[in-house]
């Protein structure tokens, strides 16, 4: 996302992330550890918060970039107010995870990685959840669902309003 | 339950002590019911079955009497929510909210058994009350998993009352780091993270490194996907992990340990967290560990989303902050590891396994087994299987009996195709291969390899060329990118057998495939480079047939790939009920639907449009009369 859209997005408080970073930083954690625990505050890492993390650990904001899109679990784009992530796990593949994303792709619009643009719903896939034997998985906002399939995926979008 | 009633413990004795008062407190209790917390059972909702029974206990005054215990993973998934009744031992599952007051109000209150919420052994088709009759665990042997049923993870006392810690006061009381050493390496043990490598011997080697200093880790990265064995150890008895690192810090000469946790698993990470908390409060970790003179403790770090951070170098790189990726290890990580120090790493079902071993002795453990492959191995059994979830066998048990004598054989009449064992680094062993021992050599001459411990199970709808693409699509999205062999060879391998899934394939695609596997496992850097080609030269291998189908006859013969299929409704068997008419996403599908009233009535079969049919398949899931066909 580029900068002019970032700003578009609302301000952001960034006192936040300064607070995450001193702690850290006091205690010697790691860059990574950081931007795991300031992206649980924002729900993302923006462009400003990578900034402040940055300056405050006192590496080039560069090295916090690269962290941020090596590791898939960061997200660079704000989610959704339903984040909803697919098994695409082997268990959950063989059971047909790929028909339950590309139901969800179809029904919200998106594509897995996108989140819609009324930030309701934000679709990501995943490489298991550790929950293979009710396989395929859906987790949205942490809330597991067992044994997906195109009728259930109504059921559920149904209950998300 | 999550609060230590003890001070500080400063002595062997004063664990003793807490411990016996601990088991006498607990003779005193009538009643336990046990509910599963696991994976499976919250995928089917056992959060509102555990508040049912919180509510109900409540409000019949019986929160005294009746002890309720939430714990890990059961392992029987398939049949979860599951509830255990102690002290007769009586086996529900299935249950749901609605049926707690009946099992109070019965079963809690009058002995009386719920004969619908009992298990059917599908041989005898007989109800069984305990679970020790249920055919799923009578095959296993569960002396790592077993543990999960009788401790509440946020309890130190549950794992304290089944005999916690007593290892670690044994290793620090009575024996010397050498001799721990030793009878690690005598009982056979070898490491349960894939590579297989003796745990005693790595052991030995970190102690004798030169550096300080030194720092043991556990892998719970877990990336593997389709197994979640290392979730359910750290989720449900997180103590049994602590418990080996510490006694392995002590062996080599540490005293700082390091957990990578999976980020997909946010509970393991809790229950961890707890689990050290209460360690350090009872002078478990900490310094002057049970007045021994011996200081330990572990940190979690979590991981985020790398399945590349799961090799050694890449998980050290990981928590020191940086990018995952691996280094060559001319030098291995024993010598120069996490911070340039010396480092052991083992993976967390082999840490859980220590303090069983110094507990019953190295001869116990070397009982079990094949000459090569001792003590136990958790697998998650999973895929088109009738009974999914977490079994612990004796190395040596063949796959046959793992797939049809614990796990119930295949759903809905279908056939065994094959089972992938090892995730992408592993591979697809065929119906002829079955009396194949679990055994690590014996599983690499096959081309697949332990692993793990994710076994996933395929039947007659699974296309294998799929199969190997999927794998192939995995690891080119998690190659790091850093060596070209790796980088690059998995990406020309993905086209390729994307292109034979199209139906674009021709006979040189499949021996470029083989060649190129060649050479992507001599020359890449790392692990997951060169043992990525395995699902794709294992299916080779076994399927070769399934792969010709596609380059010769441009056919899916399990009709999965959608370039190669259609799908068409067969009007003698369509009761026109319109179900697959309501599940098409595109209206694809006209007719399905009665017309008239009465004698007059008639129905009008379902028919496909091919021309707007995109293949999802919803349409041949939601039919209940197999009138929808695949060709
Ligand atoms: C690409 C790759 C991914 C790996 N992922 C894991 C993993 O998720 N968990 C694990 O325990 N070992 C994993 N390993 C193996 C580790 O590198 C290492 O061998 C193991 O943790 C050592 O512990 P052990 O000797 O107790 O098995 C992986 C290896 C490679 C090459
Ligand atoms: S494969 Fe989907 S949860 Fe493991």
């Amino acid at each position: 996302m580029s900068s002019e859209q970032l700003s578009s997005v609302e301000e952001i408080d960034l006192a936040a992330a300064r607070r995450i970073a001193a702690e850290h930083r006091a205690k010697g954690s790691s860059l990574v550890t950081v931007l795991q625990d300031v992206q649980t505050e924002y729900g993302y890492l923006s462009r400003e918060v990578l900034e402040v993390v940055a300056e405050q650990m006192q590496v080039p904001l560069s090295q916090a970039y690269g962290l941020a899109t090596f590791y898939t679990s960061f997200s660079l784009q704000p989610r959704g107010r339903y984040h909803i992530s697919v098994c695409m796990g082997t268990a959950c593949h063989v059971r047909g995870a790929a028909n339950v994303l590309g139901k969800l792709e179809r029904d919200l619009g998106i594509k897995a990685g996108q989140t819609t643009a009324d930030l309701k719903h934000s679709l990501e896939s995943v490489n298991c959840l550790g929950a293979c034997a009710a396989g395929p998985i859906v987790v949205i906002n942490g809330v597991q669902h067992g044994k997906v399939d195109s009728r259930k995926v109504n059921e559920i979008l149904r209950e998300l309003d | 339950m999550s609060t230590v009633a003890s001070e500080k413990l400063t002595g062997f004795a004063d664990l003793d002590a807490l411990r016996s008062s601990i088991q006498a407190q607990r003779e005193k209790i009538e009643t336990t019911v046990v509910l599963c917390g696991g994976p499976g059972c919250q995928a089917y909702g056992c959060k509102a079955v555990i508040e049912a029974f919180r509510e109900a206990l409540d409000d019949e005054g019986l929160e005294e009497s009746v002890q309720l215990r939430v714990t890990g993973c059961h392992g029987f998934c398939e049949r979860g929510p599951l509830v255990v009744i102690r002290p007769a031992g009586t086996f529900y599952q299935g249950v749901t909210a609605e049926d707690v007051p009946e099992i109070i109000q019965k079963t809690l209150k009058n002995n009386q058994l719920l004969d619908r919420l009992l298990y059917v052994n599908a041989q005898t088709s007989q109800k069984v009350q305990t679970e020790k009759e249920v055919d799923f665990y009578a095959y296993q042997q569960r002396i790592i998993s077993g543990a999960n049923e009788e401790i509440d993870p946020e309890c130190i006392e549950d794992y304290l009352a089944v005999g916690g810690y007593s290892a670690l006061a044994k290793a620090l009381s009575q024996m010397k780091p050498d001799q721990i050493i030793e009878q690690i390496t005598e009982s056979g043990l070898r490491g349960r993270g894939g590579g297989g490598f003796l745990t005693g011997r790595k052991w030995q080697s970190c102690r004798n490194a030169q550096g300080q200093p030194k720092y043991v880790l556990c892998n719970g990265d877990e990336g593997d996907p389709g197994a979640f064995m290392d979730r359910t150890i750290m989720e449900g008895n997180p103590h049994s992990v602590l418990e080996g690192m510490c006694i392995g810090a002590y062996a080599i000469g540490s005293n700082q340990g390091y957990i990578y946790v999976r980020d997909e698993y946010p509970l393991a990470v809790e229950n961890l967290g707890i689990a050290i908390q209460q360690a350090r409060e009872l002078g478990l970790l900490g310094e002057n560990i049970l007045g021994s003179g011996f200081d330990f403790d572990i940190r979690i770090n979590r991981g985020a989303g790398a399945f590349v951070c799961g090799e050694s170098t890449a998980l050290m790189a990981s928590i020191e902050g940086k990018i995952g990726d691996p280094r060559a290890k001319y030098i291995h990580t024993t010598d120069v590891g996490l911070f340039g120090k010396p480092s052991n790493l083992n993976n967390v079902e082999t840490w859980a396994n220590v303090p069983q071993i110094i507990n019953r002795g190295p001869d116990w453990f070397s009982s079990l087994g094949t000459e090569h492959s001792k003590g136990t191995k958790v697998f998650s059994l999973v895929g088109k299987i009738n009974n999914t979830g977490l079994v612990e066998v004796p190395m040596g048990i063949i796959l046959r009996d793992i797939i049809f004598k614990i796990g119930g054989g295949i759903p809905n009449g279908k056939k065994f195709k094959a089972v992938q064992i090892g995730g992408p680094s592993g591979g697809c062993i065929p119906e002829t291969l079955l009396d194949t021992p679990v055994d690590y050599e014996q599983l690499t001459d096959l081309g697949a390899m332990m692993g793990s411990g994710g076994l996933i199970v395929m039947d007659q709808d699974t296309c294998m060329v799929d199969i190997a693409r999927y794998f192939m699509n995995f690891l080119c999205e998690e190659s790091c990118g850093k060596c070209t062999p790796c980088r690059e060879g998995t990406k020309i391998m993905l086209d390729i057998l994307t292109r034979i899934c199209q139906g674009q394939g021709t006979p040189e695609d499949m021996e470029q495939l083989e060649t190129l596997g060649e050479d992507v496992q001599t020359a890449s850097l790392c692990g997951l480079g060169t043992s990525a080609p395995n699902p794709v030269l294992s299916t080779l291998r076994y399927f070769r047939d399934e792969y010709e189908a596609h380059v010769k006859d441009k056919r899916c013969p399990a009709g999965v790939c959608r370039e190669l299929i259609s799908f068409s409704v067969t009007p003698e068997a369509c009761t026109s009920c319109s179900l697959c008419v309501k599940a098409c996403p595109v209206e694809a599908i006209s007719g399905g639907t009665r017309k008239g009233k009465g004698k007059e009535r008639t129905k009008v079969p379902a028919v496909i449009d091919q021309d707007k049919c995109i293949k999802c398949r919803a349409c041949y899931e939601a039919c209940k009369f197999n009138a929808v066909a695949v060709s």
